[in-house]
């Protein structure tokens, strides 16, 4: 086929103790829009960073517009015309606009010196047609998230890219701006350009893709015509069952009312948000990232502090100052960002576990080392714990097990409330499953349970209930039957308020 | 301006105000990014009342001279600091290239012992900088080594003595004035404004900033991170052994001990500037305004008789005076 563009044959990438991609095939059209999906750690991403020269493959081959090549560098495969749009952006927030979208390639005279104002008006050019507003001089870290995205795609015209590849592109992107960006990968594409859409957002896929390549645990499962496919074929590609033996909901008798919110409002982040989780239950809090939900759970928290509303715990009104009088009080937040925020990677688990709680596995501040091992070696079996003891590293474990060290650091100090934060995101589909059967367990046991998630399958999965936010306002709660991903959708993508 | 004007009166005004107020724009625009100047114009209100001898000619061309030798650490350190790096081992070079320049001139003569000595600065630099580019250990880590072994080498150099100059004429080399203007404060501002020149207009002055803002990005842009990493560890040791052969000229001997903890007022002088220790943003504009603001507190501390101790805490409080400072300008100009 003469527009084929760029053919991964065979590749195969190992790291230390995983085979990352094993033996996978696939190749991008001109003109074409293919989407690479997977779960967390399919692969994707390292097949993404093979063919844009920032990982060298172990085996196999590469061809680029019908030749054999060899990506050795990223500055080859720019060379090359193969340029990656970054998950995570990659510019450097001091230099300007112009000099990021030419970074590397800065155009000086023999003496080194820059020309900079060919340099800003080439930035210009790109950036015109792009159609955006962008002044070329202006320092980059001063443009929004979206802006930025817009530098990145700058330079793959700057560059006259073949081939573009866009990893997770939309992840902090608000809707109207979602839709620019989909109207730049079309006119993208209308110019013949081979593009890569990396994303695990059904949505996104059937709106913008022409075919779907489907990876699993470093394998491709098939690639396949978006048009004659659908979410429950590749669901079930992606995660190699069907999607109904995957989510586990708790059969958790519903009890009392624990947690009550009335009104609860923080300038600029949530306004009004009043609603209830009763002992039992779960409650899926859904929206897109920046809709204030982790806002709302900070704020219960005690890690911020609410402007107005009120907070009901186990019948009392609490306004906590701080997360320690929180956990105290018997409640429980399990922070999205786990190496952030959850754990400290450098300690072994039992410290780890017991870090919040000292105080209870102390005498006047010395610690109780007996106690604190029966805890570790409680919460290892009850949660099947991968790891060969309480003093291994927790860099050394994976994620999903890092994550379980997590929970078992929250449940030890036996709390009635637990809000888990993107309890997996970033996590392998064999222990997401395990950390769902983990969340109807803490329910059964007649824990309040909230969970915060922006992926959809997961909240429908697992919750009793859906509280779905948009712009820092509650904007829809679903149960039983209404719980489907139209409905989430529809409800999130109201138009954000002129104010 | 409420009152009417004519045309011509307007267009007239417009010209000679275009020049004027470029000049003045350009000037606001420095002042409100650089605070350092501004609490360094705080400074010397403070001692013109203070001290009569302060604010003379004189005094303030001694400030600058003074202020020239950790200003030319300054301005090497500033381009390793904006790349994310640290070179602690610059007082020590100075010693080195001092004590060369005075131990060699009898055998070699003067000039080929200054260049033997600016020479051997920039080897040692050339050495830091590819350890720390080749190996991937921290800066910190390499340089503090290089400050304890090559002080270790000026002392086996010097026999633990201090080296005299045998022909004095060579303390008047640098006795050169262009007003109150040294020859070492003209070297140490044409290299801090020729510096500034580099990072803002070359490519290897840019690539500091890209290298130091986000290192993977530059890897994956293709920056030759190495051998830049190197380049400035050079240029910050050859800095280094300018100031250190410009000491042994004003002093006429090479003591063993100069320039210790050199280092630590130079990162001090640069952090008052507002360049960061992270990498990726800073200035010479910055630095220039931080060696010139420390050397000013340091005679301002002096003309008033304050006792040593004293001035160490007097610093030690305006520092982080000077710093808190900078966070409140710079979180108010983000609102």
């Amino acid at each position: 086929m003469s527009n084929i563009v760029l053919t991964a044959d065979k590749i195969t990438k190992v790291f230390p103790g995983v085979i990352a991609l094993d033996k996978v095939s696939f190749d991008i059209k001109a003109g074409e829009v293919h989407a690479l999906m997977g779960e967390n750690g399919a692969g994707k991403s390292t097949l993404m960073k093979v063919l844009s020269g920032i990982y060298q493959p172990d085996g196999g081959a590469i061809h680029h517009l019908g030749k054999l090549v060899v990506v050795s560098s990223p500055k080859e495969a720019r060379a090359l015309g193969i340029l990656l749009v970054h998950q995570e952006l990659s510019l450097s927030p001091e230099l300007s606009v112009a000099e990021n979208i030419y970074l590397g390639e800065w155009p000086t005279n023999r003496f080194g010196i820059l020309k900079k104002r060919l340099m800003n008006n080439l930035a210009q050019k790109a950036l015109d047609s792009l159609g955006s507003d962008i002044d070329p001089q202006i320092r980059c870290g001063s443009l929004s998230i979206a802006k930025q995205q817009m530098v990145e795609i700058a330079r793959t015209l700057a560059f006259n890219a073949n081939v573009v590849i866009f990893d997770e592109p939309t992840g902090t992107l608000t809707n109207t701006e979602k839709v620019q960006l989909f109207d730049v990968i079309r006119s993208l594409k209308k110019s013949g350009v081979a593009i890569v859409y990396i994303s695990h957002k059904m949505d996104e896929i059937f709106e913008i893709t022409d075919r779907i390549t489907v990876l699993r645990d470093g394998e491709v499962q098939g690639t396949v015509s978006t048009a004659e496919s659908s979410v429950a074929d590749i669901t079930k590609r992606m995660i190699g069952r069907d999607l109904d033996q995957y989510f586990h909901r708790a059969k958790s008798e519903i009890g009392h009312v624990i947690l009550e919110l009335h009104n609860l409002s923080k300038d600029g982040l949530f306004r009004n948000v009043s609603f209830s989780v009763r002992k039992g239950e779960v409650v899926g809090l859904y929206g897109l990232i920046g809709a204030g939900r982790s806002e709302v759970a900070e704020t219960i928290f005690g890690v911020r502090q609410r402007d107005s509303g009120e907070v009901i715990f186990d019948g009392n009104d609490v306004n906590y100052s701080s997360p320690r009088e929180a956990i105290q009080g018997g409640m429980t937040l399990v922070p999205e960002d786990r190496k952030g925020q959850g754990l400290i990677l450098g300690m072994g688990g039992r410290h780890n576990m017991t870090l919040p709680h000292l105080d209870m596995f102390s005498k006047m501040g010395v610690t109780n080392v007996s106690d604190e091992l029966t805890v570790f070696e409680d919460y290892k079996a009850r949660l099947d714990i991968k790891i060969t003891g309480p003093e291994q590293l927790l860099s050394d474990l994976s994620g999903g097990n890092q994550q379980k060290i997590v929970l078992a650091k929250w449940l030890c100090a036996g709390p009635k409330l637990i809000i888990l934060d993107e309890p997996t995101r970033g996590i392998d589909v064999g222990s997401k499953s395990s950390i769902h059967e983990h969340i109807a367990q803490l329910a059964e046991q007649g824990l309040a349970v909230i969970v915060i998630s922006s992926e959809m399958p997961e909240v429908i999965g697992v919750s009793h209930r859906i509280l779905a936010m948009a712009n820092g306002e509650l904007v829809g709660e679903f149960s039983g039957k209404e719980m489907t991903e139209e409905n989430l959708i529809t409800a999130v993508s109201v138009l954000p308020r002129a104010s | 301006m409420n009152k009417p004007t004519t045309v011509a009166d307007s267009a007239s005004k417009r010209n000679t105000d275009s020049s004027t107020s470029k000049v003045v724009k350009k000037l606001t625009k420095v002042v409100s990014e650089q605070h350092i100047w501004i609490f360094l114009i705080l400074c010397m209100v403070v001692f013109s009342f203070a001290s009569p001898y302060f604010l003379t000619l004189n005094n303030l061309g001694n400030v600058l001279t003074q202020g020239s030798f950790i200003g030319l650490l300054a301005v090497g350190m500033t381009l390793v600091m904006i790349n994310g790096e640290i070179d602690l081992s610059v007082g020590a070079v100075l010693a080195l290239a001092s004590a060369l320049a005075i131990g060699l001139q009898p055998s070699i003569g003067v000039w080929p012992a200054i260049l033997v000595a600016l020479l051997a600065g920039t080897f040692f630099g050339f050495i830091n900088g590819a350890i720390v580019a080749m190996s991937g250990m921290h800066s910190f880590v390499v340089t503090l080594g290089a400050l304890i072994g090559i002080r270790g080498v000026v002392f086996v150099y010097t026999g633990e003595q201090a080296l005299m100059v045998e022909d004095f004429s060579y303390t008047e080399y640098v006795e050169i004035y262009l007003g109150p203007l040294s020859l070492t404060a003209m070297i140490f501002i044409g290299f801090a404004l020729l510096f500034q020149w580099v990072l803002s207009n070359t490519r290897h002055g840019r690539e500091a900033y890209a290298i130091g803002d986000n290192i993977k990005s530059a890897h994956e842009a293709g920056i030759r991170i190495k051998r830049h990493k190197i380049i400035n560890f050079a240029l910050c040791s050859f800095l280094a052994a300018v100031a250190g052969v410009l000491l042994s000229m004003r002093l006429g001997t090479a003591e063993p001990n100069a320039g210790r903890i050199w280092e630590l007022w130079t990162i001090i002088a640069i952090v008052l500037g507002g360049t960061r220790l992270t990498g990726g943003y800073g200035s010479m504009w910055k630095t220039l305004g931080g060696v010139i603001t420390l050397a000013v507190l340091l005679n301002g501390l002096r003309l008033l008789n304050t006792p040593n101790y004293i001035e160490l805490m007097v610093m030690g409080v305006v520092l982080i005076l000077a710093l808190i400072l900078d966070k409140t300008l710079a979180s108010r100009q983000a609102r």
